[in-house]
Order: structure tokens, then C-alpha cells, then sequence
């Protein structure tokens, strides 16, 4: 099978505190995920779960603390400018922050087609452009001679989103493309992500706390929880029936837009963030409502459950009979 | 809806503009633009409308809250502030204000962080709170009830120990709220207070919400875009767009039956698990409030627009109990 990306055993670690008490946080811990040609793959959960983390350390922003990365078979190499070498490109949370508030749009669209010659005239630079704003819904017209400030949030995205397939991008990394730009908007840009897959092919590594976008669009998925994957399959599998506890909770705790679906559970939250993290065994131990003994003290292993990687020890053999 | 409720907060014909004065010209932005809302005791009422429609201004000025360059233009917004006392909220005197805010009514902002002085420790800013509104307590009395209020609502028990930036944003949040509900308010107003926060914690802090609420048997009045969060916790829904209230019911009716075009877009839009079918957004973008279309706000998008609709702003039918939309559709006369 062909794998655009493959990530193996991906860990992060980062240090926190002061000459007094250090802590290391693994933001990141043994990740391992692949992605397929024309696949839209979500990476979900809270903050703090390490989806971020991920996606830096793919897009080599970052560098990996251990683990490999591979694009097309290819190894990455440490900190590499893979939206130059490889095909992929990034789209971020605030488009206000991608772009320079005192350079008009464009400037950033004809610099990305100097830098890797896509066209050999001012002419023939400008129909490209012209040809990746359609494609995202936008034109050169409404586009030329703007300042971001001109345009709305969910516009300058589908610009990011255009700029982004300049060089025919194979993989977007889209980290929370959705969350700053108004719920009535999101499905124009969610359905862009949809046609784009569908009509050039393109994958997405789509990374969200929105498990309702996320089902919408992606085709497999993982849950992560404090740095682990804990779940991962099919968006169907996974999101219509959850198996690791912490998927149930996430999936319970969406508010559904429907009176007849409310919450009649409450939820606690009373542990701190850092004490989670430090857990030896299961991370989410603390608050796991099927806790047991080996859970305190034992990372669980992946397990797989019909297709589903689990990492619980609910699922072990041990447990099943 | 058995028993009749008492009115708590009212407005009429609200008025709430932005004067700015920009490169030598006046620009009006008309965020709250005629608003009539009746909220009542014991019940949890909910705002919705895109970023822009002035749900935040409205926001303020119920809260009494109008600032320049935001200015009371018309209207009256009455406070019921005991069993047979209305008031009007713009004739308060700067002491009678202050001793409402956080008594009578209470404010949770979006992004925690503005509430909570970041250079001190939790405790002492519940001691400056509760210090400037309950004079003649003793500092462990104000303790025992800050102490007894945390554990209540499942905080930590060592939270007021520690610095906001300590906590995470939810438990911040949390912290927020159970500031704004400790001397009992009558009307809590929450603008966006769950938006950016994690899905649990988001959970958590919604419930912690509707306790309180069932404790106090208090009003809220909650501001989100979310209309999830509506579904779970809201008795009744105002829909608001370009400073109007279009459209307004019991959280059964909005969902069950929206009537209102712009209401109809907003609950279709919405993604929800087991249906993959293609779901549409809203067409076009809000009108800028500082430029607002003639007639109906809502025309330029509606995808039943009628000539009258350009014209004149439709007034408000009540084709049931509690549900009220203006839209030309609605009104028999208009075929």
C-alpha cells in the first residue's frame, strides 16, 4: 500500500520549570500513524494531547526527541523544510497571523511562485493564481491589491488554503483550520477540504478538538489523549462507537445540537493538567470510569479490537475472558 | 410550561449605538438596533448569531455596562429588582450600580483571564471581592463560604492557593463563575463563557453552570454561537442578527420548528454524527452593522426574498405560544 506519511514511534519531550524543579512533559509519546493518498486523516483531542506537537515536528517546524518520519518512502531528516522538498504545506488556526498585516495578499501568492518557478510570466503567475482562488470559491479580482484587514476570517483561510496549493501540494497539514472562523461558515471551508480530496486528490492531515467537523470529512482517525493515541480506526468505527473510555467521554461530551440528546451525566474535572501527564501506567487513569489496579501502574499496549487499535487494558486478553 | 413566571430584566425598543469617529468622518455602527427582550426568573436564556451580530453589545447593555464610544440611543432597560420594584436601569446612581453588579447581577467574560488579577493569588482576589461588597465579616467567615463554594462545585480543594496562570483556561473559567455566583445574583450573563475551552472542560463548566443555576434557582442569560451548547442547557432561544432579535422560542420550538430563513440555515448547517450528507452554510456574510441593507437585515442572503422585504422590517408574529419570528412569511396579509 502506498503511505504518503508514515510516522513511527514519534516522541517529543519538552522541559518546563526552573533551575529549582525541572519537569519533563512528553508532549508526544511513541505516536505512530500512517496516511494514504487522496485521505483525509483527523488527529483529535483536547489541548495538551499532542496533535499540535505532531503536526510541527511533521511540517519541521520541530525536531523530533526519537522516532522517524517518512514521506513517500522517504526518510525526513531531522529539522527539513518539507513544504519546500515534499509536497506538503501547512494551513493554521488564525489566518490573521499567517499573513503580515501590512503586506497586501498577493505579494505573499507571486513570492511563493518566484521561489519555486511555477511561472515564467507576471501573466502567466497570475492565471495560476487566479486558478487556485477559484478553486477555493475566491478570484484574482476580489483578491488583488488587499490588505488581510479587507477580508473576513473565513475568506483570508480560503486564501491560506490557495496559497498553500500554489506548489501541488500531495499532504495539507490543516492544525484547527476551522475553530477561529464562525460556526455558520465552517462548512464552506470543512466542504472545500471534501472536494479537494475528491477532485485533486489531495490528502489532509486534519487536526481538531471538533469531532462533528471530524466525522464529516475524514475517512480514518485518531483520538490522543496527553501525549498517546488511544484510539484509532475508521471514522465510522471510532466516532459512531467508541471503545477506549476516554473516546466515550470526548464523544459523550459534544453538546449535540438537539434538545432530546442533553447531557444526563456530569462530568469531573478535579485533577490538575501536569498531574495527568505525569501518571506512570495509564494517563487517564485518574478520571477513567472502568479504572482497575493494573491501570495505576502499567502503560496499556495497542490492542487490536475489529480493525480499531485500543490502548487499554480493558481490551487485553487477560480481560476479555 | 406550567406556571406563569415573573419577569426579571426587560428591554424596549433598545437602542445601542458605536459613534467612531474615523479619519474625519462620523461611522455609526448599530449593534443593538431596536431590541424588545422580556427574560424571566428561574430560567436559562440563551443568545445565538454569527460573530457580528451585536449579541456582546446587547451583552452590556444589559449588564448596564455602556461605555463610550457605545451609547444608549433609545429605548429603557428595567431591573425587577425586588418583588413589586422595576427599574430603569440608566436613572441608577454610580453607588446604586456598583452594589447591583455581582449581588443582583453578575458578568462572566470570555477568556478568563480578564477577570482574575493575574499578580495575585486566588484567595486574595476573593478577599478584595468579597471585601468590597460584605463589610463587617470576619476574614475566616468570608473564608468558610469562598472554601465551602469551591468544594462544592468540584474545584480542587488547593486552587485558592494558587496564581491564574497556574490553572488551566477551564479551571480558570471555573474559578471565574464560581466568583460570579458567590453572593447569590439574581442574573448571571455569560458572553461566549465555554468558547476556546476543551469539549470536556467545556462540558464541565456548562454543568457547573446549570447547578448553580438549579441552587439559585437564578436567571442566566448565556451568549454563545454554539448552538449545541443551546440545545443542552437553554429553556428559551433568541436569535439575533445585525442587532435585531429575528426570531425567538423554547429551545423545542427553535430546533423542533425554526421558522425564521436565517434560523432554518443555521440549525441545517450544523454537522451532525451518523449523517455524512452534504450539509450547506449559510450563503453570503453578515451585513456590516455600520452599513446595514434597507428593510430586513436578513434579505440580501434569503433565499425567499419578497419585494416587501426589501422595504420595511417585518414586525413580529406569534404563530404559538412562546415562539415568536419577524418575517414577511409569516404574516398572513403578504400571500
Amino acid at each position: 500500500m502506498d503511505k504518503l506519511l508514515e510516522v513511527n514511534e514519534l516522541t517529543k519531550q519538552y522541559s518546563q520549570g526552573n533551575v529549582l524543579a525541572r519537569v519533563t512533559l512528553t508532549a508526544a509519546d511513541h505516536v505512530s500513524f500512517y496516511i494514504k493518498p487522496a485521505e483525509i486523516f483527523t488527529l483529535a483531542g483536547e489541548s495538551g494531547c499532542g496533535k499540535t506537537t505532531t503536526a510541527k515536528v511533521v511540517l519541521g517546524f520541530e525536531e523530533a526527541t526519537s522516532g522517524t518520519i517518512f514521506h513517500n518512502g522517504k526518510p525526513q531528516t531531522r529539522k527539513e523544510k518539507v513544504w519546500i522538498t515534499e509536497g506538503v504545506q501547512g494551513i493554521f488556526q488564525d489566518p490573521f497571523s499567517t499573513f503580515n498585516p501590512l503586506r497586501t495578499v498577493d505579494r505573499y501568492f507571486f513570492e511563493t511562485v518566484q521561489n519555486h518557478i511555477l511561472a515564467m510570466s507576471k501573466q502567466d503567475a497570475i492565471e495560476l493564481i487566479d486558478r487556485k482562488l477559484k478553486a477555493v470559491g475566491l478570484s484574482y479580482e476580489e483578491f488583488a491589491g488587499k490588505y488581510p484587514s479587507e477580508f473576513s476570517g473565513g475568506q483570508l483561510q480560503r486564501i491560506s488554503i490557495a496559497r498553500a496549493l500554489l506548489t501541488n501540494p500531495t499532504l495539507l497539514i490543516a492544525d484547527e483550520p476551522v475553530s477561529m472562523v464562525d460556526a455558520s461558515l465552517r462548512m464552506s471551508i470543512v466542504n472545500l477540504f471534501k472536494r479537494l480530496r475528491d477532485e485533486l486528490g489531495v490528502s489532509i492531515l486534519y487536526i481538531t478538538h471538533d469531532l462533528a467537523t471530524a466525522y464529516y470529512i475524514s475517512d480514518r482517525i485518531a483520538i490522543m489523549f496527553r501525549g498517546n493515541i488511544v484510539e484509532m480506526g475508521t471514522v465510522e468505527q471510532v466516532l459512531m462507537n467508541p471503545r477506549h473510555p476516554y473516546s466515550k467521554l470526548l464523544r459523550d461530551s459534544i453538546p449535540q445540537a438537539d434538545p432530546s440528546k442533553r447531557w444526563t451525566t456530569t462530568v469531573t474535572l478535579s485533577e490538575l493538567e501536569q498531574e495527568e501527564y505525569l501518571r506512570r501506567g495509564c494517563k487517564f487513569a485518574g478520571r477513567c470510569p472502568n479504572v482497575m489496579e493494573i491501570c495505576k501502574g502499567v502503560v496499556p499496549a495497542d490492542i487490536n479490537v475489529d480493525g480499531v487499535l485500543v490502548k487499554c487494558h480493558l481490551y487485553s486478553e487477560t480481560q476479555a475472558a | 410550561m406550567a406556571e406563569k413566571k415573573q419577569t426579571i430584566l426587560r428591554t424596549e425598543h433598545l437602542k445601542a449605538f458605536y459613534i467612531l469617529e474615523m479619519h474625519g468622518a462620523q461611522k455609526i455602527v448599530k449593534a443593538v438596533n431596536d431590541v424588545d427582550i422580556t427574560i424571566y426568573e428561574n430560567e436559562i436564556y440563551g443568545i445565538a448569531g454569527e460573530s457580528g451580530c451585536g449579541k456582546t453589545t446587547l451583552l452590556k447593555a444589559l449588564f448596564n455596562d455602556i461605555v463610550p464610544p457605545l451609547r444608549l440611543i433609545g429605548g429603557k432597560i428595567y431591573y425587577r429588582i425586588n418583588w413589586d420594584e422595576e427599574v430603569d436601569v440608566t436613572t441608577l446612581s454610580p453607588e446604586e450600580k456598583r452594589k447591583l453588579r455581582m449581588e443582583y447581577i453578575s458578568y462572566i467574560p470570555q477568556g478568563s483571564m480578564s477577570a482574575l488579577n493575574p499578580v495575585l493569588k486566588l484567595k486574595e482576589t476573593y478577599e478584595d471581592f468579597i471585601g468590597s461588597h460584605l463589610s463587617g465579616q470576619s476574614r475566616e467567615e468570608i473564608f468558610e463560604l469562598a472554601h465551602r463554594q469551591i468544594l462544592l462545585l468540584g474545584l480542587p480543594k488547593n486552587v485558592l492557593d494558587l496564581y491564574p496562570h497556574q490553572l488551566s483556561g477551564g479551571m480558570r473559567q471555573r474559578v471565574t463563575i464560581a466568583l460570579a455566583s458567590l453572593l447569590k445574583p439574581r442574573i448571571m450573563i455569560g458572553d461566549e463563557p465555554t468558547t476556546a475551552l476543551d469539549v470536556v472542560v467545556q462540558r464541565g463548566v456548562i454543568q457547573m453552570l446549570t447547578t448553580i443555576q438549579e441552587n439559585l434557582q437564578n436567571t442566566i442569560i448565556l451568549v454563545t454561537h454554539d448552538m449545541g451548547v443551546h440545545a443542552n442547557i437553554a429553556d428559551r432561544i433568541g436569535i439575533m442578527y445585525a442587532g435585531k432579535i429575528v426570531e425567538e422560542g423554547t429551545t423545542e420550538q427553535i430546533f423542533g420548528q425554526p421558522l425564521h430563513p436565517y434560523t432554518q440555515f443555521l440549525i441545517e448547517s450544523l454537522p451532525k454524527f451518523g449523517n455524512k450528507s452534504m450539509r450547506s452554510s449559510v450563503p453570503g456574510s453578515p451585513p456590516s452593522q455600520a452599513d446595514l441593507p434597507t428593510g430586513c437585515p436578513f434579505h440580501p442572503r434569503c433565499p425567499h426574498v419578497k419585494e416587501i422585504c426589501r422595504q420595511q422590517m417585518p414586525d413580529f408574529s406569534y404563530p404559538e405560544e412562546n415562539h415568536k419570528v419577524a418575517c414577511w412569511l409569516q404574516s398572513a396579509s403578504v400571500g
